[in-house]
């Protein structure tokens, strides 16, 4: 049974895209408040996680069950998750010609029943992109349109502080940055968690051990294969740094899959 | 994905249509004796009832386009070729009578006249019920009128360049204009001056079966600017409208001259539209053309590029819905040396909605060191609609440089889910989508008519959702 004191509860989850598996019985519980590390093999399936509960069309969820706060997410669109908290920092940003950020955000904002006023609007706006060291040119440029790789993670981020979800699914946040860049977006997310008393759950998919340094996960786990192998406190995440996912996942494998 | 709403089901907003208020209308058809009775109505001079007879001759003769969109619904027989709402034309807004008042107080004519514009004309049927423009665009001599009015008033210039760019045996509808012609807007410019603020016109069918055929002369004299505005509606009626205007522009060496044009008709009204601009030395001559209602619309605006250094931009975006056909286009002819143009065109097709684009770029030999840039983008938004490109090239001098692009795509499923992962619906993320695609045509547009433009495309995809 999902338990609805639990931020986020998955639990047996199977996915497919163009019938193929993917996911094939991914658990994970994420509390209130938490920071949890998600890493694990090029093509272990990771981003498919994140978009199957985020509610992308492309993949079908053939068995288990996901909830946020006891609600189950796997019949809402993607639009109704987000109104519900959850937030998506992709990996790829798509760029979209034509759209600018300014009219972009507070379109989401205002979907989100977190509309304000223009002039409120335009503060907060101006603090988090300050923040975030963005340039004010960023505001009326198109979405992702012409962004460097930097500055698209920067865009994420800006959203994702914005909208205040409940849970931050962030997809390597982290790739391609330099140690600045990398400073920045990691207070930008260490700033939404505490400025969420305590609320705010994020699982963040990285390969890199810098990212968690800065944010110190409560928990890591291990993906392989379409579903989580292991768990652990942030030692974790060391181990896989000093032994590669080979190493490690030669030792967690067996006991993992008998679990 | 199953999609429970139809987001992009047009909501005609001036499809509402007012009581007939007609003091006049000839007879449904087209004869001589319809054509005399138009001109003796309007008190013309002999030379230009010579003018519309001769049309009247040409337009039998004049093959039905046999490429482009299906016009083979036209009931020629079944049009009335000029209806005559009021009595005389007014100069100030508390005299329009109330029923054509409510009308473009819904288009937002007040509202045009409240912010300031340099003038304003408003056509209802057949003939301009109301006009005005500021007293000192007046005394720097500008001329902005009804084109009846500039016949009358103006006749040497307006008999110099009427119908000279569009002779009256052109095309089988510019015929049929030349022959039962009514209203539009007749602007001339004097030698270095600019007008800064745009003038304007709104035209409106309001008579069921009937036929709209203004006609529009601009002449711009050397070193002159000048920016003219028109919006267009008609109610929707279970038979279909005709609109067929002609647009004839002069700009003389060094002017100036942008036409812009938001064209919503409802979606039984044929629109097809001869538009022809000739550019003299370092003139520059811009179209922009916004097509996004109608049933069919045949319309390509095109440039002469007559003098050294002309150039000449169009500018076009497209909007196609279900049973709707735009074809449309542009035809640049570069006649001089060093002469240069731009063509950006976008459109968009939902359900069985179609557009096309159909381009003309010809250089003649004597046009060397020519510069010509096509770049043309259709959007598709399902699996019915549909796009085609039409591209030619007569280009008879080698001294010539030409870049062409060509795009068709898709409203993107990773765009789409880009926005609704931040909550937006799928109805409000592809009107994002629609409107940025949209983006390049709404810049060049005054602010209010960017607004208008969004909020026509917002409401076409509000659906059913409340």
């Amino acid at each position: 049974m999902p338990d609805p004191a639990m931020l986020l509860d998955v639990a047996g989850l199977h996915a497919t895209i163009d019938s193929k598996e993917i996911l094939k019985g991914v658990d994970m519980r994420i509390p209130h408040g938490e920071i949890h590390a998600l890493m694990g093999p090029n093509g272990s399936g990771k981003s498919t996680l994140a978009y199957a509960l985020t509610g992308h069309p492309k993949y079908q969820i053939t068995a288990g069950s996901a909830t946020l706060k006891g609600t189950d997410l796997l019949p809402l669109t993607a639009d109704l998750r987000a109104q519900l908290g959850v937030f998506l920092s992709f990996q790829h940003p798509t760029a979209i010609p034509g759209v600018t950020m300014v009219n972009f955000l507070r379109a989401a904002m205002r979907s989100q029943g977190k509309e304000l006023s223009a002039r409120e609007f335009l503060t907060r706006l101006t603090y988090e992109m300050a923040e975030l060291k963005m340039d004010e040119s960023f505001r009326s440029r198109y979405i992702n349109d012409g962004f460097s790789g930097g500055e698209k993670k920067r865009a994420e981020i800006l959203q994702m502080a914005l909208l205040q979800p409940q849970l931050a699914i962030l997809d390597e946040p982290d790739s391609g940055l330099d140690v600045d860049a990398l400073r920045i977006v990691a207070d930008g997310v260490r700033r939404a968690v505490e400025g969420s008393a305590g609320k705010m759950g994020v699982l963040l998919i990285t390969h890199y051990n810098r990212i968690l340094e800065y944010l110190r996960p409560d928990t890591v786990h291990i993906f392989s294969a379409g579903r989580v192998v292991a768990s652990g406190g942030p030692s974790l995440a060391k181990e896989i740094e000093a032994m590669g996912y080979e190493g490690l996942l030669g030792e967690v494998a067996p006991v993992s899959a008998s679990a | 994905m199953v999609t429970k709403t139809d987001p992009l089901s047009r909501d005609y907003k001036y499809g509402f249509h007012d009581q007939d208020v007609s003091v006049f209308r000839t007879e449904k058809g087209l004869s001589r004796k319809v054509v005399t009775a138009i001109s003796q109505h309007k008190g013309e001079p002999e030379w230009m009832l010579e003018f519309r007879l001769k049309a009247l001759g040409h337009f039998p003769k004049r093959p039905m386009p046999a490429w482009g969109a299906d016009l083979s619904d036209i009931n020629f027989d079944d049009i009335y070729y000029y209806v005559k709402p009021v009595d005389e034309q007014l100069n100030s807004w508390d005299d329009v009578p109330l029923s054509i008042k409510n009308t473009f107080d819904r288009l937002g004519i007040p509202e045009a006249e409240r912010k300031f514009l340099a003038g304003v004309s408003a056509q209802y049927d057949s003939e301009v019920v109301y006009h005005s423009i500021h007293a000192d665009l007046e005394k720097r001599g500008v001329i902005f009128s009804d084109c009846d009015t500039g016949l009358r008033l103006h006749s040497d210039i307006f008999r110099k360049y009427f119908g000279t760019i569009i002779p009256p045996n052109d095309n089988k509808f510019a015929s049929l204009n030349s022959a039962v012609w009514s209203g539009g807007s007749f602007v001339y410019v004097p030698k270095g001056v600019h007008v800064e603020i745009p003038l304007q016109a709104y035209f409106r069918i309001n008579s069921d079966n009937m036929g709209q055929f203004e006609r529009t002369l601009i002449i711009a004299e050397e070193g002159s600017y000048v920016h003219y505005i028109e919006g267009c509606t008609a109610p929707t009626y279970s038979s279909n409208a005709l609109h067929a205007a002609v647009v004839e522009i002069i700009a003389h060496k060094g002017a100036h001259v942008r036409y812009t044009t938001i064209q919503n008709w409802s979606d039984n009204v044929y629109n097809l539209v001869t538009k022809r601009a000739v550019a003299y030395e370092d003139a520059t001559v811009e179209w922009i053309d916004g097509n996004l209602g109608s049933k069919v619309t045949m319309k390509y605006p095109a440039i002469y590029l007559m003098g050294e250094r002309a150039h000449g931009e169009v500018l076009s975006a497209a909007f196609a819905n279900s049973g709707q056909h735009q074809d449309a286009g542009s035809k640049c002819i570069h006649v001089a040396p060093h002469t240069t143009s731009n063509v950006v065109s976008r459109s968009i097709s939902k359900g069985s909605g179609r557009t096309s684009y159909r381009g003309h770029i010809k250089v003649l030999p004597a046009a060397y060191d020519v510069k010509v840039n096509v770049r043309c983008d259709a959007l598709l938004l399902d699996e019915e609609s549909q796009s085609d490109t039409y591209p030619y090239m007569d280009i008879d001098n080698p001294d010539v440089t030409i870049g062409h692009e060509a795009s068709v795509s898709k409203v993107g499923e990773d765009q789409l889910f880009y926005l609704r992962s931040r909550g937006i619906s799928e109805q409000d993320a592809t009107a994002l989508i629609v409107n940025g695609f949209f983006e390049p045509f709404a810049k060049e547009l005054p602010m209010e008519y960017a607004v208008e433009l969004n909020r026509l495309l917002a409401l076409s995809m509000e659906g059913a959702v409340g």
